[in-house]
């Protein structure tokens, strides 16, 4: 029902369905090609490598939080914390290199020191939202509005209301985690990339990965069938926060601070990511490359807005919402054929 | 003239035939029952009757005129479906789902009060006393299936559809259910049904119509066919003994010994022991306690009891993942909820228990389609295709997936909890040789069944349970209809002689 590859293979028996089933497979990367056509056509500059790497570099922090929620949308679950979670990551983990720094210097071990304390705190985070979903028997959706309610005052809270900035003497330091490039690659791309194949590997040919599948199809399935249901449940959400701390790490170079504004609305870019990359909104089916897809898609969009000026820029969030409502229009026809 | 009737009537899905040149009519004021086995098209041929779904080829006429093709057609012209799954708002009460979608009205709002007035005597009608202002997830499945079949009638149809009615319901309600028909049949009402349960069919129907295949290999007035002609002829070759012979009686060793289990609310103080090389018939009222037991027994529901004795060697209660370690396995009832994920691919399916429990971080695809390959030459999967999903295939052939896929673990003890529920006859008898041929490879087996006759004709041993506690044991020769009826219903308890019964 919501693993394509096997509806396809069981309903393969025309060719104008196989045809149609490949359509439903491609999907996102015929839309992201045919958005690249039209970006093509309306600017001259589109295709320049400098408007593609900005393109890649600026989803790639959304693409990396997509990726989490990919895992935690395939297993059945919700994350609408992610944002704000981001936000509360960015904060506690400024002022603590702000911290630090007497003791560790301005060097790369106060940078090592500071992911390290970012990936703590959104592994911890995650692993909090998990158990009191799995634990506490509390929907995803009512457990993750209040957390994303919760760090986003605590985040205002701790800035005052204003914003809480890496010291200046520190920033030469962590510059290179978004600035840098490795073979003339961005460094955020790379990282991206990197967990976007470790995510594809693990949630395709890993067992965890069957899990978290066989979790969101059916979870009484899974619990009859030996697998640790409430483990791997709680550990998408650490997934997610892993992926929320990565994501922070790469952008808290770019700007230096974190704001009660930071973040924002980014929950729902990676949940129409997933969605548009075609994993099922419902769960039991899940692809992180589609996932990929649906951040370059939004972000072309935005891209496309921007440098034409055709259509105000301002519009990007209706662009962005149809876009979701399609997709889950589509899939509900998938599901039905 | 016919009031339904089928000429040619063909249907595929894709190019697959599902129908084949269906030529079948049902008369005013005749029951008609549908057999045949799983995947054979009965609920094909209904849902084309219901207007649920196109015929590809022939013609339909109802009365006379052509039949209708849309649900809502079909509905004005007075022909409802009974679904096996229940097409029930829970949250509604009885009342409102008995008049759901075409609710009684005073002027602008609702009539409450004429719509539980009439839902009360349509309940009663069917002998039940289910309360009409109760919200309907409150009350029990058996109920459900009352308020479906009330609802059906509060339509006033001309015809009723009904796909495995009394799949969920006891003797006693299924009495109503057929005092019900026959009193519709009396009023010049149609029934067209199916049944995996010959009898119930030798019971009611007037007609009965054999599919095999797509075809209408048989129709015949029920008087002139016996329960085994029909069978034979679902089959499409006559049947041997259903069951395997008997192993000989021999001292067996205790594999595991249960002392003074309990799981709240459902179980109380049960002790036995499971030996090997023995069948365990485990026999008693639906409700009695027999599923929750093995459960209770697995790791699967919270339990605790006075002592477990597992190969000789006392331990505690296993979790849900420790008893699969400990080569103890359960085989759900519940194929669809429980069992098996229908919208994955068979050999992800097959692998999924016993790679949870033993598997490497790495899936081998390669040995996972092996596995699968074997499966389906060892337990007979026709599947026709190895890579469709677990939905697409018939009962019988998932339940033959289910039991790959849970002796995939290689298991000591087999819990088999009502392993044939709709399964179809050829399919039953194979389950029933893979079950004797895990007992004589020196397995542990029990067989939880509501079938009185398969505990009987499997079990060597036999233990009847009531009201969450075991009421009764019988071995051998002793093992009799009777007497675990007797047992189920308490009637050995109550009689004078129970200080003299063992």
């Amino acid at each position: 029902m919501t693993d394509i590859t096997a509806t396809s293979a069981g309903s393969a028996a025309s060719p104008g369905r196989s045809l149609l089933a490949l359509l439903e497979a491609a999907g996102p990367l015929i839309a992201l090609i045919l958005l690249m056509l039209i970006g093509t056509a309306m600017s001259d500059s589109f295709l320049g490598a400098e408007n593609l790497s900005n393109v890649f570099t600026r989803s790639a922090i959304i693409g990396i939080i997509a990726v989490g929620a990919t895992f935690v949308i395939t297993a059945g679950g919700l994350d609408l914390s992610v944002g704000s979670l981001s936000a509360l990551v960015a904060g506690m983990t400024i002022m603590f290199m702000n911290a630090a720094a007497a003791t560790l210097g301005d060097g790369w071990p106060l940078v090592a020191a500071g992911i390290a304390f970012s990936l703590a705190i959104g592994a911890f985070a995650g692993f909090v939202n998990g158990f009191m979903i799995v634990k506490g028997r509390v929907e995803a959706f009512i457990v993750t509005l209040g957390a994303m309610g919760i760090f986003r005052s605590v985040i205002t809270w701790l800035a005052d209301g204003g914003s809480i900035s890496l010291d200046f003497s520190l920033r030469d330091a962590a510059r290179p985690i978004y600035y840098g490039q490795v073979l003339g690659i961005a460094v955020p791309i790379i990282v991206l990339a990197v967990i976007a194949v470790i995510g594809e590997l693990t949630l395709r040919r890993m067992r965890f990965g069957r899990h978290v599948a066989a979790i969101g199809s059916n979870r009484h399935v899974a619990f009859y069938s030996a697998i640790p249901v409430n483990r791997v449940r709680i550990l998408t959400y650490v997934i997610q926060g892993l992926c929320v701390a990565v994501a922070t790490v790469i952008y808290v170079p770019r700007l230096g601070a974190a704001t009660p504004s930071t973040g924002l609305m980014w929950e729902l870019e990676a949940i129409a990511a997933v969605i548009i990359g075609g994993t099922a909104l419902s769960g039991g089916f899940g692809r992180i490359w589609g996932t990929i897809v649906g951040v370059l898609i939004l972000g072309f969009i935005s891209n496309i807005l921007n440098l034409t000026g055709f259509i105000s820029p301002y519009l990007n969030g209706a662009f962005q919402g149809a876009i979701i409502i399609i997709a889950v229009l589509l899939q509900r026809d998938r599901s039905q054929g | 003239m016919s009031l339904l009737s089928f000429r040619e009537v063909a249907k595929s899905y894709g190019v697959v035939p599902v129908l084949k040149g269906i030529d079948l009519a049902v008369e005013p004021g005749e029951v008609l029952a549908l057999v045949g086995e799983n995947g054979a098209g009965k609920s094909t041929l209904m849902r084309i009757a219901a207007g649920l779904a196109p015929a590809s080829a022939g013609t339909m006429l109802f009365s006379g005129a052509p039949a209708p093709v849309t649900l809502h057609e079909a509905e004005r012209a007075g022909i409802v479906m009974v679904h096996q799954e229940f097409c029930l708002a829970p949250h509604l009460t009885v009342a409102e789902n008995v008049f759901l979608g075409r609710e009684l009205t005073r002027g602008l709002f609702t009539d409450r009060k004429a719509m539980e007035t009439k839902a009360r005597a349509l309940l009663a009608e069917l002998g039940s006393a289910a309360p009409v202002r109760a919200r309907l997830r409150d009350l029990p499945v058996s109920d459900w299936q009352m308020i479906e079949l009330a609802k059906a009638f509060a339509r006033q149809p001309r015809l009723i559809l009904m796909d495995e009615p009394t799949a969920v319901l006891s003797a006693t309600e299924a009495g109503n259910l057929f005092a019900r028909i026959r009193a519709f049949r009396e009023a010049g009402g149609s029934v067209i049904f199916t049944s995996h349960r010959l009898d119930e069919v030798k019971a009611i129907a007037d007609r009965v119509a054999v599919l095999r295949d797509g075809q209408i290999v048989r129709v015949e007035a029920t008087s002139a066919i016996s329960e085994d002609a029909m069978a034979e002829a679902m089959v499409g070759r006559p049947l041997a003994e259903i069951y395997p012979p008997r192993r000989g009686a021999a001292p067996r060793k205790a594999f595991l010994s249960v002392a003074g289990l309990c799981a709240p609310g459902t179980v109380e103080d049960a002790s036995l022991d499971i030996r090997e090389g023995e069948v365990l018939g485990i026999s008693g009222l639906v409700g009695s306690g027999r599923t929750e037991l093995f459960e209770a027994l697995l790791g699967l529901r919270p339990a605790s009891c006075r002592s477990f004795v597992l190969r000789g060697r006392e331990r505690r209660l296993p979790g849900a993942r420790e008893a699969w370690a400990l080569k103890l396995a359960y085989l759900t009832e519940d194929r669809k909820g429980k069992g098996l994920l229908l919208g994955k691919s068979l050999d992800q399916n097959v692998a999924l228990t016993s790679g949870a429990i033993a598997g490497a971080a790495w899936i081998d695809r390669r040995a996972e389609r092996r596995d699968l390959e074997a499966a389906v030459g060892r337990y007979d999967i026709r599947a026709g295709r190895l890579d469709v999903t677990a939905g697409a295939l018939s009962g019988g052939n998932q339940q033959k997936v289910l039991i790959a896929k849970t002796l995939g673990v290689e298991p000591d003890l087999i819990v088999f909890d009502e392993p044939t529920r709709g399964v179809d006859i050829g399919a039953k008898q194979q389950i029933y040789e893979i079950i004797a041929g895990l007992a004589g490879q020196g397995k542990a087996i029990v067989v939880i069944s509501s079938e009185m006759q398969e505990i009987v004709g499997l079990s060597d041993r036999v233990l009847v349970m009531r009201r969450g506690r075991i009421a009764g044991e019988l071995s051998g020769e002793a093992i009799s209809e009777n007497d675990i009826i007797r047992f189920a219903m308490g009637l050995e308890e109550k009689g004078p002689q129970e200080e003299a019964s063992p």
